[in-house]
């Protein structure tokens, strides 16, 4: 089935992502419809916004979200709109609402997680038992010498 | 009978691999040398038997045997001789054969060169590196068997290669990307190896790193070769767009970045050793979830050609097995390996510490992203996606932090430094940084931040680099160091090329992404129209026949002013074979910018719908990819490495950039 979706939507032939017909005489609406556009996926492509998709959907949902900054919706009422057809899986952008939370806050977490742990780390060695051998033991550096001579 | 023959010496090899498996880690625990002594030749057999599977296979395609399943599926006997070649490995059994037959490389690599290596620590090795071998022959031949044969009767023709693999770019994409993946695998068997003894020092580090620089260097241009690929062929000029199969890719390419930094400092002061043995084994890690991700197509992705729920499990099973065994053997061992080396706070050490957070965060981060969408169904029962929008917002900002201390952390001295002194010597390449920051914001229209951040970086890493060459000459007058400059280990060339390639690269991202100009519109036959400056006329489209496809070619002059730059024909293609169109973009490459057409349909007025596109530094991107690639082989060729143990007859020794 998902193959089956797949050669559909490479064979969309006749469309080519965003059609000289579909674009707004109003440079500056024509120029939010492009950023929506950018942010929503194609449902039946792969992982593609519909701004680049060829897929018939994408068109349709292209021409919608133009259809709704022509009837006065700003930005968010306009993804809302689809959103609320289509289901969150629309947005490339996911909301950071909810379990969402998590996905948002792994990095910096991470960050702050290894960044701790490198401090203490780094504390340690840097205060860690002074006059220990540093770098390299002799054993070490004789076979290390041994090595470079081959 | 060759397709036999090949078949036969597969099972061979997964038998030696077996054997190899078992017999030197005994003789290693034992202390027997012969039994120690068999994993060598096994190894080399091994290769030996599974380049024999490889070639027989090869010949299927060529002489188009369409008694074989995978060519019959794959192939057709019109397709031209170099797709029939790159077929092998376009399709899920040869791609595997391809995987398996570079791990085999790698191990006979070992066997060869490392007449250094002690021979219980080499047995190990090579005994670990024939575990992950025979796990991917036994996914060859249980669960993707590319000797299958088709019921008799035999068809008369083949269903033909997706047309979009029929392309140079896309031909060598999975070779070089597969080399970076599987040359990880030689980092995991050192990294597992060590842990069985218990042993992790200097010599260590230095036997791992070429490994690990090979592989990077790989995954370097097969990564640039994919996005360059995408970005002339997919037709909107995109390069890279967080897809699952990108991202697989993209992990063990940090994750082996991280690698790199931190075994020069289990080499140079024999610390950070438990966790560059942890990075080795999750950079293979990383790896092996590429295969899986590709292989299972579990993520919906592009590359979902080659799909199959089935063959995930049995990934995911070897996955699951490499990881958890490697991960617990390190939970046991890990203690055992003290750090001896002490240094201050302010050091080379503590700054490659930063980078490393900064990678495996990235790639962390990078992961998440990429699975959310899997946790989010299975956990809590929201179908969602994640894109290149969260991509860019949670990702950039790593990068950045790693563009702005890069300069200061590679200039800082081991064990313990003063920051004043190395931030005065960069304060010529700040000023600069400063200035072309400051003249990109003055120039571009619009109040965008990316453009002037991204070439400030950009200035930043490459003048910083020059200036961390520049002062491992010493002091002195100017003739004197010029000379010391030619001499300069290639270790020094190669870590400020590649940290420039990393600046170029970025300020080719920056500037497509931020100065793209983009043009639709329907243009009849003789029309002119101007784009960023210059002027494009569509001449004319005409149709005719390619070697398997048909052609609808248009002829657009590029034109500044009065002057004609060229003449660019840009194509649709229609491969009737596979029903399937590709475009063929028309680029007219320059430095400093990209100009980009498409042609579209024809309309009901009798014009054409085009789609053309002022690219920015778009060249940048490839460019500092193969600065990056070329600054890993200068590493790579350092005399330090070629005489060093296990190094020595290292495949990788004087490979190209590209």
């Amino acid at each position: 089935m998902r193959r089956l979706i797949v050669i559909l939507c490479l064979m969309a032939a006749p469309v080519w992502a965003v059609q000289p017909d579909e674009i707004l005489d109003d440079p500056a609406l024509e120029a939010r419809a492009r950023d929506i556009s950018k942010g929503l996926r194609c449902l039946v492509c792969r992982n593609e916004n519909i701004d680049d998709s060829n897929a018939e959907l994408a068109r349709d949902l292209r021409l919608l979200v133009r259809e709704r900054l022509v009837a006065g919706d700003d930005d968010k009422a306009a993804v809302d709109f689809i959103v609320a057809r289509y289901g969150e899986y629309v947005l490339l952008k996911p909301n950071a609402g909810g379990s969402n939370l998590l996905l948002w806050a792994a990095g910096p977490l991470m960050l702050l997680l290894g960044g701790g742990i490198a401090l203490i780390y780094l504390r340690r060695r840097s205060v860690a038992e002074e006059g220990a051998p540093a770098g390299l033991s002799d054993e070490e550096k004789a076979r290390l010498a041994e090595i470079m001579r081959e | 009978m060759i397709t036999e023959f090949g078949h036969f010496a597969l099972i061979l090899a997964f038998f030696i691999a077996c054997f190899q498996v078992i017999v030197p880690l005994i003789g290693a625990h034992k202390r027997w040398p012969g039994w120690m002594a068999v994993a060598g030749p096994a190894a080399i057999i091994q290769f030996a038997l599974t380049a024999g599977a490889f070639a027989a296979l090869m010949w299927a395609f060529v002489t188009s045997d369409f008694s074989l399943r995978v060519v019959l599926l794959n192939s057709h006997s019109a397709k031209p001789m170099l797709y029939k070649i790159t077929g092998v490995w376009g399709n899920h059994e040869g791609s595997m054969l391809l995987w398996v037959l570079i791990v085999t490389m790698f191990g006979a690599f070992a066997a060869l060169g490392g007449a250094g290596l002690p021979p219980g620590f080499k047995a190990r090795v090579l005994s670990v590196q024939a575990m992950i071998g025979a796990a991917f022959f036994g996914f060859i031949l249980f669960t993707s068997n590319p000797f299958m044969r088709v019921p008799l009767p035999v068809p008369f023709d083949g269903h033909g290669l997706n047309p979009l693999l029929q392309d140079p770019g896309l031909a060598f994409h999975p070779p070089f990307l597969y080399l970076g993946y599987v040359g990880l695998s030689m980092s995991f068997s050192f990294a597992v190896a060590a842990l069985i003894e218990g042993r992790v020092d200097a010599a260590w580090g230095r036997w791992v790193r070429p490994y690990t620089l090979a592989a990077w260097i790989f995954l370097t241009i097969g990564i640039a070769l994919g996005s360059w690929w995408a970005y002339y062929e997919l037709g909107w000029g995109g390069f890279w767009f967080w897809d699952p199969v990108e991202n697989a890719s993209f992990m063990p390419w940090l994750i082996a970045a991280a690698l790199l930094h931190s075994s020069i400092v289990v080499e140079k002061r024999d610390v950070l050793k438990s966790w560059t043995i942890l990075l080795a084994i999750i950079a293979f890690g990383f790896s092996m979830v590429g295969a899986f991700i590709t292989r299972s197509g579990v993520l919906t992705s592009v590359h979902a050609f080659a799909s199959d729920p089935a063959r995930g499990v049995f990934l995911l099973g070897i996955l699951a097995i490499f990881m958890m065994g490697a991960l617990t053997l390190f939970a046991a061992r890990a203690g055992a390996m003290q750090a001896r080396g002490v240094f201050g706070l302010i050091s080379r050490e503590s700054a490659l510490v930063v980078n490393n957070i900064l990678l495996a965060v990235a790639a962390f981060v990078v992961f998440t992203g990429t699975i959310w969408p899997l946790v989010a169904e299975l956990f809590f029962e929201r179908k969602l996606s994640v894109g290149e929008p969260f991509f860019n917002l949670a990702f950039t900002p790593f990068m950045l932090a790693l563009g702005l201390v890069l300069p200061v952390g590679a200039m800082l001295p081991w064990k313990r430094a003063k920051l004043g002194r190395v931030l005065r010597a960069l304060r010529g390449p700040f000023a600069l940084a400063v200035a072309v920051g400051a003249l990109a914001y003055a120039m571009q229209n619009g109040r965008s931040a990316l453009g002037p951040v991204g070439l400030f970086l950009a200035a930043w890493l490459v003048s910083g680099s020059a200036v961390d060459l520049w002062s491992r000459t010493g002091r002195g007058a100017l003739r004197v160091r010029a000379q010391r400059l030619r001499r300069l280990p290639r270790a020094d060339w190669g870590k400020s090329t590649a940290h420039a390639g990393l600046g170029i690269t970025i300020a080719g991202i920056a500037g497509m992404m931020a100065w793209n100009v983009e043009d639709i519109r329907v243009v009849q036959p003789g029309e002119s129209f101007d784009l960023a400056g210059f002027t494009l006329t569509l001449d004319g489209v005409r149709k005719f026949d390619g070697p398997n496809y048909r052609v609808t070619q248009a002829e657009v002059t590029l034109a500044k002013g009065t002057h004609v730059i060229r003449t660019l024909y840009p194509e649709k293609r229609f491969y009737p074979v596979a029903g399937m169109p590709t475009t063929e973009a028309a680029i007219d490459n320059g430095v400093m910018r990209d100009i980009y057409v498409v042609i579209g349909d024809p309309q009901a007025d009798g014009g054409w719908a085009m789609r053309s596109y002022y690219k920015p530094l778009a060249n940048w991107i490839w460019g500092g990819a193969i600065l990056m690639a070329l600054g890993g082989a200068l590493s790579l060729s350092d005399r330090r490495y070629r005489v060093a143990a296990g190094a020595r007859k290292a495949p990788m020794d004087g490979v190209p950039a590209e």
